[in-house]
């Protein structure tokens, strides 16, 4: 490639002025069109986390339980009988509004990638979405296109897509979020990083042939959209699930032996960024030779190949005298498999295409020097504590309820799971929409694992620290409300632009509540990816740190799901004060978005979580729903809906209005069914835990304390109308 | 009873199939890759659930090429059992084994859900722990599980009794509402003229252990051990 070298190719290449500056003194001459390449996606915002890292610091990463945290592909807990759990969320949410069938589902693949790299086996797929107004005709062809992606994926490698969740709001209509979560077993002490060693080691290729695909998609997902992304689609990378399976199984397969000294993904900035980070993190240097790279096209420059982001590739360091038995095992599964380089000592990469050298950079002033920004922030200002009394009923609570389950943020997203295989593998104990959070059991084991994903984004919106520890705190709650022990949490924080202060001040407060709530619920953060300027035509998205919890579950029989049995008490657990600010109820029914969220108060949530589990795990409570949004009433209806049986309610307290009690989003609480409430109230009120008996289980309606009546097949039905009607022109 | 499992590439349900065949069988299967030709010692052989070789062409079709279906063939022409669940139906349909062939699920879109599927035939090695007509609940998870064949076809199946499974209510009522994927006159599950080889959508075998939500496939596979 001829073209000149200068600032204005590095500023097209997405470096400032002062970043290819600094490229200039660390090469001592100027970089080739290679180089350069290599330095603005090695300093890009996706790759770097130059505007995030000062922040990120601030969250606790460590516990007993924890083997690896953030810092490698994914993060690794210790679950016990010797095995570990490896899990991580990531965004791919440029991609997927731009060609959102294929930008899902190399979402999926590329975090399937990070887990097995470790030497897990993957066990199950989760995914966080957030989609613009359904009215937008734009949204109805993004979700179909996410929602095929997803299953397309996943459904084709044979891991389950167990859970999830999914949020409309004007504000991502022009930039949805797709968040993607895998989970994988592996024996702890069978861990393998990616950190290269070994002089004079063969560097070897696997997986698929390198195209022109995803050239610069790293530094597309660190910029803001504009009216003419749709030009970027060539920057979307295309999947390929069969190879992913192949991939998978061949890996695992050379993991059994003890061939591997180093292995990692090719992900985002490709062969670059998996060659520097392997050789860096080993403090040693690499040789590539490009002409040894599969290629699936012709006359491919080293730019393009060391920037290409074709999927479903790995990069290893094998032991010399393994070789062969490498090669064998990839011969099987019909993969490539390519000597590209070896290890060296200099602490340089250097890159070779037709004999020539195209680049030629120190390792550690690339790696160490990379910009790091301590940007301005702007706190968000506060929003007014709402009095419930001031904020008039007019529907009433049988009308509210039945809206409220039908709108787009509450209704049922059988429609969407119903797309993606959620047994495959035979261990699935709680599929989606059975419990607050999927249980897959490990394979010939009684253990099991927990997993959900949780944020609500009207919150952080409102207030970013309350709205960051809540997110913590909601996952936190439903891992606890299936009777799992919670662990730790990946983060997935998608904001917008950070050059903005408004923004930045966004994202540093939701990470101080993150912080706080990790902290208090000995709940760390061991993996998680940032995505920043999702914007559109300078628009941000509501901020939205999505959180993947993972908990466990020592005997799997243990666990409870949402479904009501009959003729049982029904006890609310923590404290009501009728909390209406930020509420679904007050968006869909008083059709206004103000006021403060719920207080998230950390010390009640433990003591009520823990209190919770212990009566689940001794078979006290047979049924548990965490409520959030919607309030009690939602809560409730959900239950109900799952089991087709009814509840008779009881009035509530004087004190706090009617729609502001069953609507209000107060946190910490749980609807509970146990057998006999007076002697659990009992014992919960010598723990000092607010417990309050609602009513009982029974028949198929619901009865309301103000006379009203609504039947469960009624509420199913407005349940269920929304996907299949909007999606499908289904009626019910 | 000696029991089998053919893997192709892309195969994705090998597992699930072990779990349920050694909890009925008490011993694990044999694992048998497709560029294997050697079948001997079986009595049954199974071919699972996936995406053999992507399905990027039409479902089953490449699979059908790989040189053990030859043994396949041959064992179920000397009598032997064969069972072809979701991607093995497909691909037993394109190898010819069974006939007909399964097109994209009608709404075109993948389905994950349970259903429940009508025993018409209880007497086979495969169902006779089942009632006949009795119904009992499976898992489907296909997006091309559409059950297409001529008339002619069609009326001979059901003609010789070899209808095994059909997609219905849970009280056993055959209806269009129930038959999601849009299989021609409901049909999930069919046999060969000789009983011996079943090829079916839905997967019985995840189905096996209360703890996952149920035990309704075990009776199939403890059928076969007993067989």
């Amino acid at each position: 490639m001829n073209q000149d070298v200068n600032e204005s190719l590095a500023r097209s290449f997405g470096l400032s002025a002062e970043e290819y500056g600094r490229v200039l003194s660390i090469m001592g001459r100027t970089p080739s069109f290679t180089e350069l390449g290599v330095f603005s996606v090695m300093w890009s915002e996706h790759c770097s986390y130059k505007s995030s890292r000062v922040w990120l610091k601030q969250l606790p990463t460590k516990a007993p339980w924890v083997i690896h945290g953030p810092g490698e592909n994914a993060g690794v807990v210790d679950i016990g009988d010797g095995l570990a759990a490896i899990f991580k969320m990531e965004s791919h949410n440029h991609p997927s509004f731009i060609e959102p069938y294929q930008g899902a589902a190399t979402g999926v693949g590329g975090i399937l990638r990070d887990v097995f790299t470790m030497g897990a086996r993957p066990i199950a797929n989760l995914n966080a979405l957030r989609f613009g107004r359904p009215e937008n005709p734009v949204t109805k062809r993004v979700v179909d296109g996410v929602v095929r992606g997803i299953g397309g994926y996943g459904n084709c490698v044979g891991v389950p897509t167990v859970g999830g969740e999914i949020n409309f709001h004007p504000a991502y209509d022009g930039n949805p979020l797709v968040n993607a979560m895998t989970v994988g077993i592996a024996r702890k002490d069978k861990i393998f990083l990616s950190a290269a060693a070994g002089i004079g080691n063969p560097v070897v290729y696997v997986g698929s042939k390198t195209g022109r695909d995803g050239i610069h998609g790293a530094t597309m997902a660190s910029t803001e959209f504009s009216a003419d992304s749709e030009d970027k689609r060539p920057t979307v990378q295309v999947g390929d699930p069969f190879t992913e399976k192949l991939l998978i199984e061949a890996c695992l397969e050379l993991m059994a032996t003890d061939a591997i000294v180093a292995i990692q993904d090719m992900g985002a900035a490709g062969l670059t960024s998996s060659a520097v980070e392997m050789a860096g993190k080993g403090n040693v240097g690499i040789e590539l030779d490009l002409d040894q790279v599969p290629a699936r096209e012709t006359g491919m420059t080293a730019y393009e190949f060391m920037l290409s982001e074709s999927q479903e590739r790995m990069l290893m360091v094998l032991r010399p005298d393994r070789e062969q038995l490498a090669r064998d095992i990839f011969a099987k599964w019909d993969l490539d498999f390519s000597i590209i380089g070896r290890i060296t000592d200099t602490g340089r990469i250097v890159v070779r295409h037709h004999g020539i050298v195209e680049a030629d950079i120190p390792l550690a002033p690339l790696n160490d020097q990379a910009p790091l920004y301590t940007r301005p922030t702007v706190d968000t200002p506060k929003q007014e504590k709402l009095n419930p009394a001031r904020i008039e009923d007019r529907y009433g609570l049988t009308a509210a309820l039945e809206k409220l389950v039908g709108c787009p943020d509450l209704c049922s997203r059988a429609w969407v799971w119903d797309q993606y295989d959620s047994t495959v593998g035979g261990q699935t104990v709680k599929r989606p929409g059975a419990a607050d959070a999927a249980v897959v059991k490990l394979e010939g084991l009684k253990r099991a694992l927990a997993l959900t994903t949780d944020c609500t984004p009207r919150y952080c919106l409102a207030d970013p620290e309350t709205g960051g520890a809540q997110a913590v705190a909601e996952a936190w709650r439903n891992l606890t409300a299936v009777g799992a022990r919670p662990l730790a949490i990946t983060d997935n924080m998608n904001f917008g632009n950070p050059e903005k202060p408004e923004i930045m001040g966004q994202f540093a407060a939701a990470i101080r509540g993150m912080a706080a709530a990790c902290e208090a619920l000995d709940f760390p953060v061991v993996s998680g990816n940032v995505s920043l300027y999702n914007e559109t035509e300078g628009k941000a998205i509501l901020p939205t740190p999505a959180i993947g919890g993972l908990g466990v579950l020592d005997d799997a029989a243990q666990a409870v799901g949402l479904a009501l049995p009959p003729w049982l008490d029904i006890v609310l657990i923590g404290a009501t004060t009728g909390w209406l600010g930020q509420s679904i109820w007050l968006r869909e029914i008083a059709g206004r978005e103000d006021g403060a969220p719920p207080p998230v108060d950390l010390a009640v949530e433990r003591a009520n979580g823990d209190f919770v589990r212990t009566y689940i795990l001794n078979g006290t409570i047979r049924a548990c729903h965490d409520v959030s949004d919607g309030g009690v009433l939602v809560a409730l209806a959900e239950m109900a809906m799952a089991s087709g049986i009814g509840a008779r309610m009881m009035a509530h307290p004087r004190d706090i209005p009617g729609h502001a009690f069953w609507f209000g989003e107060d946190q910490a609480r749980y609807l509970v069914a146990v057998p006999d409430h007076v002697s659990f109230t009992r014992i919960a009120e010598a723990a000092g835990i607010p417990a309050m008996r609602l009513g009982t289980s029974g028949g198929q309606n619901l009865t309301l304390p103000d006379g009203g009546t609504i039947s469960i097949s009624t509420l199913r039905a407005a349940h269920e109308r929304f996907f299949p009607s909007w999606m499908d022109g289904v009626n019910s | 009873m000696k029991a089998g499992i053919v893997i192709f590439p892309g195969i994705n349900r090998e597992r699930d199939m072990v779990i349920a065949l050694e909890a009925s069988f008490g011993v694990k299967p044999k694992m048998v890759w497709h560029k294997d030709t050697d079948v001997s010692g079986l009595d049954l052989i199974v071919i699972p659930g996936g995406f053999s070789f992507g399905d990027y062409l039409r479902c089953g079709a490449m699979a059908a090429q790989s040189p053990i279906m030859r043994a396949v063939r041959d064992h179920a022409n000397k009598g032997g059992y064969v069972l072809g669940v979701c991607n093995g139906f497909q691909i037993l349909t394109e190898a010819g084994i069974l006939p007909g062939a399964l097109l994209r699920n009608a709404s075109l879109r993948f389905l994950s859900m349970d259903c429940h599927l009508r025993v018409d035939r209880a007497d086979t090695a495969f169902t006779r722990h089942y009632r006949q007509g009795q119904t009992f609940r499976s898992v489907m998870a296909h997006g091309d599980g559409n059950y297409f064949a001529d008339t002619a076809t069609l009326d001979r199946l059901e003609g010789n009794n070899l209808v095994a499974l059909r997609y219905a209510t849970k009280s056993g009522e055959v209806t269009p509402e129930v038959n999601l994927n849009g299989s021609a006159r409901s049909i999930a599950g069919i046999l060969s003229p000789n009983l011996r080889v079943l090829g079916l959508m839905p997967h019985p075998e995840d189905l096996v252990d209360p703890m996952m939500g149920g035990a309704d496939g075990k009776p199939l596979f403890d059928a076969l051990a007993a067989a």
